[in-house]
């Protein structure tokens, strides 16, 4: 593994981004908005009556939460759909990188989009709302890596479709990850849900994770098993997703599929 | 001459269709082999089987005495491609196109190198500019600036001069020629341009249906065939 060419596909990615307006606000618009939706639903239900500080932890926290998978996702299959989108599939996969090396990078990539991400959400909801999703203190380097994983995971089931089927499976590149959401109990508890996807829910990481965040900012402390189970499943999920990947590589490979994607 | 590449009995299938059928030459080293063919005739599938994008189903490829792609990255870094028809990001500037694949060849000096090839190309003017500004002869110069960042010891070109102006197609001729004999690298080059190939290749592989034609000099091809002509040969032979 190259340090150099990891470092030259994520260059491509900062340079494409300086280089658009667009792409930069993509990275901020939606965090934004949503952050204001939720944290003004969490001020009308204040004044309704609820209690404001679980209301609006439960609902920011888990905003913030679940646009770390979203955005670990993304970062992951929106990068590789830019190289297919600019043609530039072939020049890389005919330089000396490594498929390990080109996916590293894409990770790097997506750790960077979570960075912005998380800042500018962390920062607007302490702002507006006084929400400091750095109470959950350590725990929240634990959820945002299991979230992570779960992302990547996703990343690279859509990344495999999209070699597979070709350009017409790019619309999983943001709608997959969604799927995920009202099973993932982000914003209520996966016990409101019915019997059937309590079931689905309990082989979902991110469930685990936002159980957990709401655990924590209620009763300060973590049911460790929580947690267990959202690494085991990520693993599973992650290598899974990785071998799924690497077959599919090898069959456009072998069918020829790689010079035609975007045409 | 040095043997730099070695095919051996390659093959591809395509479900029931043999994009390739027993295609076996050798590329020795500073060697121009010009590629001919009709539309279908495998010229595409055989880049791509050199450059690792196509799995051959059949068949040999080392490069260097090295087997492909086992060997994969390592040999990539030793051999590049250009093709009409596989551009740069736009988006991005010239300059910045040639950082990205200066890294990525690991270039000890990327900035010297890059502003050499771009004033060889005629870009330098151009180079803070976005590569969607340039014209199509333009982009096709910016992709052989950066098939040449590595000085490949192989060079795979897929229809280089393919909407070229005339002067610039004789200019990359040129180059190609200059970089064979003074570089001593070694080029595969595949073209519509009859009269391109011939007088640039210092030998020629005929495909057809996948399959080896025919494969020598110009002139042992011309004796071999009775044709007086490259073209004369492409139509003897009911391409």
């Amino acid at each position: 593994m190259n340090p150099r060419r990891i470092y030259a596909v994520i260059l491509r990615q900062v340079f494409l981004y300086r280089r658009s307006f667009t792409r930069v606000l993509d990275v901020f618009y939606w965090p934004t908005v949503d952050l204001l939706l939720w944290g003004f639903i969490t001020i009308y239900l204040a004044r309704g009556g609820a209690s404001l500080p679980p209301y609006a932890s439960f609902f920011l926290g888990g905003l913030i939460l679940w646009n770390i998978l979203l955005r670990a996702q993304q970062g992951v299959s929106v990068s590789f759909l830019e190289d297919i989108w600019a043609r530039n599939l072939i020049n890389l996969f005919v330089s000396p990188l490594k498929i390990s090396e080109y996916l590293v990078a894409l990770v790097c990539i997506s750790l960077i989009k979570v960075a912005f991400a998380f800042g500018v959400m962390s920062f607007l909801a302490s702002l507006c709302f006084g929400f400091q999703v750095f109470k959950l203190g350590f725990w929240l380097l634990l959820f945002v890596l299991n979230l992570c994983a779960m992302g990547w995971a996703i990343g690279l089931v859509t990344m495999s479709a999209i070699l597979w089927f070709g350009q017409e499976a790019e619309i999983l590149a943001w709608a997959l990850a969604f799927l995920f959401l009202p099973v993932s109990g982000v914003f209520y508890p996966v016990e409101v849900l019915p019997e059937g996807l309590r079931q689905v829910a309990t082989i979902v990481p991110a469930s685990y994770v936002f159980e957990g965040m709401r655990e924590v900012l209620l009763a300060k402390s973590l049911n460790l098993s929580l947690l267990q189970k959202a690494f085991l499943l990520n693993l599973f999920y992650l290598s899974g997703s990785l071998v799924l990947f690497l077959t599919v590589y090898r069959k456009a490979l072998e069918k020829g599929t790689i010079p035609k994607i975007g045409e | 001459m040095d043997t730099i590449l070695e095919v051996k009995n390659l093959s591809k299938k395509f479900g029931a269709f043999w994009a390739l059928k027993d295609v076996s030459f050798t590329l020795y080293e500073g060697e121009i082999l010009g590629i001919l063919g009709p539309n279908g005739a495998g010229k595409t599938t055989l880049i791509n089987c050199l450059l690792g994008l196509v799995l051959p189903t059949e068949g040999r490829i080392n490069y260097f005495g090295l087997p492909f792609p086992k060997y994969r990255s390592k040999v990539l870094e030793k051999v590049n491609f250009a093709s009409n028809y596989v551009g740069l990001p736009l988006s991005l500037t010239l300059e910045e196109n040639l950082l990205v694949y200066a890294h990525l060849y690991r270039l000890k000096n990327p900035k010297e190198k890059i502003s050499e090839l771009l004033k060889l190309f005629g870009l330098w003017e151009k180079r803070k500019l976005r590569t969607r500004t340039l014209s199509s002869g333009q982009m096709m110069r910016l992709c052989l600036a950066k098939a040449l960042l590595n000085e490949p010891r192989i060079l795979l070109l897929d229809e280089p001069t393919a909407g070229l102006d005339p002067e610039i197609a004789r200019d990359t001729r040129s180059l190609l020629q200059s970089l064979s004999h003074e570089k001593n690298t070694s080029i595969i080059i595949t073209s519509h341009n009859l009269s391109e190939i011939e007088r640039i290749s210092d030998r020629v592989l005929v495909l057809q249906k996948g399959q080896v034609k025919a494969l020598g000099t110009k002139e042992e091809l011309l004796k071999s065939f009775e044709a007086k002509s490259l073209e004369d040969l492409y139509f003897r032979l009911n391409l």
